[in-house]
């Protein structure tokens, strides 16, 4: 369906090139969100996830809409929500370290309680 | 008549300022204050009583006469509970009776109880119940009646229990409360059959002679009886139960761990006849509508007269034998009222049952005042620590003398005016009932002259108690209401009685049944000199007779077993086979299916609590399954 909007003069990389990248991106985010014990590791992860949903905003705006630009604004928010979500989530840990003297995942399960 | 409102009002806000009063007052001054409201009342029920007799008398008959009255629940047009006061012939004398007794039992007790813990108590107690008693008499409708019918059994609760540190006066306050709950109960289902029926709750209406409202129920029947002789019946039994007629009389012999003025006023004079003027209330009812009932009241109290007056002969406790002489003499009012007829000749039991309640209120107040004067003095209610008290006691042995003789029915005493009355009624009703009667007359002046010998004369060996204080005369003040109460029995004998109280509100003139009357001196006169024989002076007869009779002394000395036959009934019969099937069924069933449920819950959340780990990439792994799932149930499913 792609062919149908592209012109061959503007269509160097194909709009499926960028989502098998921001595929591969998130799920590399979901796979060391699961599997990393580090809570900063993990943080890591969550940062990829938000950048894979950000370079697909970007293309899909790019390549389907061309004349709007909606999507670059919500990548906007979502790298600035992201930078606050990380201070946040640093502090956290910092918190959790001054209280468990860990940052591994496994040790923060107290809230059970 | 609207003063007659401040009878029942001024006892009430008595009750609510002696008994919200401070305790740091003197308690004396709760005293004073009871005694003042209770004479102002008493002063406002003789006006009342003058006023009415002299004023309503039309047409050949009292009138009744309604001076105020409030709907005081409205719940449908024909359902409405009123109070008001009701003033006819019996309520105005049933007024004049309680609140003279009343008084004299307030004057005594501020002597009597001196330095009680729990003085202002007291009054606050004793002026709640004359409120309730006055309530009682005066209601105009069945159920205003009931109200005040259970107040009085709460003011006699909590009188009972007044000592409330012995056990024995706990218990006893229990068992009169229980006692004429049970009876309250069947009293209650009596009310709503009858009110059900004739949609009424209004004396007026159900006493008016207008057999009409009983139209329906006369003839629908239940078990071989009308409905409405099953309603009159089951009323019946709550009067029962409040004047302690057998089997229901267990409660007043131990009511008397009370103080005994209380009993004088509550156990003798005037709650225990509530009963009685029940019947009374509704007597047109029974007479008329019900006479199979009315039979069946005066077989109940015959019994009970005879009863109770053989264990009277038998007790030591002195306030045991004045209790149970009670018991016997609420039965005579009980034959009185159930050999009567309606009419001005044909109701002579009634007129005689009204009478003797009133003489008998004033001769056994009068006899457990004097009863409380000796044990002030003695410091004991046993007979055995007590004899030649008349030389030491002389006030309170001449006023004892006098009721024991008006008690006894020696002319010119007041009981024997109204007791042959109801002998006549009753051998006018049948011979054997009358005759069956005057032996029970002749035994209740024996045991009240072995009452009185034991006391006063009998030379026994005094007990240490006597050397450590000698007895005297109790203060002016007990012993005025004394002489009051005596001077009363002396002249209430020639009140022409049947000229205000009647069974259908007219006029009726007593003249004596000299045949009747004859026989009943004669047999008292037995009764008096079989107890002088034997109880006057210190000797080994009684002893003798007691070994003869051994096996009836026993059986009378312990009431015939009828208390251990209740508890039998009680513990072993009613707890053992419905109470203890009801509460393991409580227990186990409805108890275990709750239980259970808990049970349940609590392992499943154990099993299930697992899930929750609190390791945050656990829950992720599920959330990242879940979504796959359910993508893949949109891709593949829908």
């Amino acid at each position: 369906m792609g062919e149908s909007i592209l012109t061959a003069s503007q269509a160097y990389i194909p709009l499926e090139a960028y989502i098998l990248v921001s595929l591969i991106m998130f799920f590399a985010g979901v796979y060391g969100f699961l599997v990393r014990r580090s809570v900063l590791l993990m943080l890591i992860s969550v940062e990829l996830m938000l950048n894979a949903a950000d370079l697909n905003f970007a293309a899909i705006n790019r390549y389907l809409y061309p004349e709007h630009s909606e999507g670059f604004f919500f990548a906007l928010f979502t790298i600035a929500i992201a930078a606050c979500e990380t201070a946040v989530a640093i502090a956290i840990f910092i918190n959790a370290y001054r209280n468990l003297q860990s940052v591994k995942v496994n040790s923060i399960s107290t809230l059970k309680e | 008549m609207q003063y007659a409102l401040v009878i029942l009002l001024l006892p009430l806000l008595n009750f609510l300022v002696t008994g919200l009063m401070d305790t740091r007052w003197k308690a004396r001054v709760a005293g004073t204050i009871s005694t003042v409201a209770i004479a102002v009342i008493t002063l406002l029920s003789y006006v009342t009583a003058y006023e009415y007799f002299t004023t309503r008398f039309q047409d050949g008959s009292y009138q009744a006469f309604i001076p105020f009255e409030l709907n005081w629940l409205r719940f449908t047009d024909t359902l409405q509970v009123k109070l008001g006061l009701l003033l006819d012939p019996i309520s105005v004398m049933m007024l004049v009776v309680v609140t003279t007794v009343s008084l004299m039992v307030h004057l005594y007790s501020l002597s009597y109880m001196k330095g009680e813990r729990g003085f202002e108590r007291y009054y606050a107690f004793l002026s709640l119940f004359t409120f309730s008693m006055l309530g009682l008499v005066v209601a105009t409708n069945i159920f205003q009646m009931y109200i005040f019918w259970e107040l009085v059994g709460v003011s006699s609760y909590l009188l009972i229990g007044f000592y409330y540190t012995r056990p024995a006066a706990v218990a006893a306050a229990k068992k009169a409360f229980i006692v004429t709950r049970f009876a309250d109960l069947f009293f209650l289902a009596g009310i709503l059959l009858l009110s059900y029926y004739t949609q009424t709750f209004d004396f007026t209406a159900l006493t008016s002679g207008d057999g009409r409202m009983f139209g329906t129920i006369g003839s629908l029947t239940f078990m071989g009886g009308s409905v409405l002789s099953w309603a009159m019946a089951l009323i019946f039994i709550g009067g029962a139960g409040k004047s302690a007629l057998f089997p229901l009389h267990i409660w007043l012999p131990d009511a008397m761990e009370g103080p005994t003025p209380v009993s004088a006023l509550i156990h003798a004079a005037t709650m225990v006849v509530a009963g009685v003027y029940l019947v009374a209330r509704l007597f047109p009812v029974y007479a008329v509508q019900t006479p199979e009932v009315l039979h069946g009241i005066a077989y109940t109290g015959l019994f009970t007269a005879l009863f109770s007056a053989v264990i009277a002969c038998v007790q030591t406790d002195i306030k045991r034998v004045l209790a149970f002489s009670t018991i016997s003499q609420i039965g005579f009012m009980m034959v009185g009222l159930g050999v009567s007829g309606y009419g001005a000749h044909e109701g002579l039991g009634y007129m005689a049952s009204l009478f003797h309640l009133f003489t008998h209120a004033m001769f056994k107040a009068l006899l457990f005042l004097g009863a409380g004067s000796v044990i002030h003095a003695v410091h004991s209610n046993s007979m055995d620590d007590m004899g030649q008290l008349r030389k030491r006691m002389p006030v309170t042995h001449l006023t004892f003398l006098v009721a024991c003789l008006a008690i006894a029915g020696i002319p010119p005493f007041s009981g024997f005016f109204s007791k042959d009355e109801i002998l006549a009624a009753a051998f006018h009703f049948s011979p054997p009932v009358g005759w069956i009667l005057s032996g029970i007359a002749g035994l209740t002046a024996f045991y009240m002259f072995r009452l009185y010998y034991n006391i006063f004369w009998n030379d026994k060996p005094p007990t240490s108690r006597h050397a450590e204080h000698p007895v005297h005369e109790s203060p002016a003040l007990m012993t005025l209401p004394l002489i009051v109460l005596a001077l009363i029995t002396l002249v209430a004998g020639f009140i022409p009685f049947g000229r205000f109280v009647t069974s259908d509100r007219g006029l009726y003139t007593i003249s004596l049944d000299w045949q009747v009357a004859a026989s009943s001196i004669l047999i008292a006169l037995a009764g008096i000199g079989l107890a002088t024989v034997l109880y006057r002076r210190n000797n080994d007869k009684p002893a003798r007779l007691k070994l003869k009779f051994a096996g009836l002394h026993e059986a009378a000395t312990h009431r015939f077993y009828i208390d251990e036959i209740y508890l039998f009934l009680t513990k072993k019969v009613v707890f053992n086979s419905i109470s203890r099937p009801l509460a393991w069924f409580d227990r186990h069933i409805v108890d275990g299916f709750m239980n259970l449920l808990a049970t349940v819950s609590n392992r499943v959340s154990v099993r299930i609590k697992g899930i929750q780990s609190g390791h945050i990439q656990q829950y992720a792994w599920v959330f990242l399954f879940a979504t796959l799932a359910i993508a893949g149930i949109l891709l593949f499913v829908v």
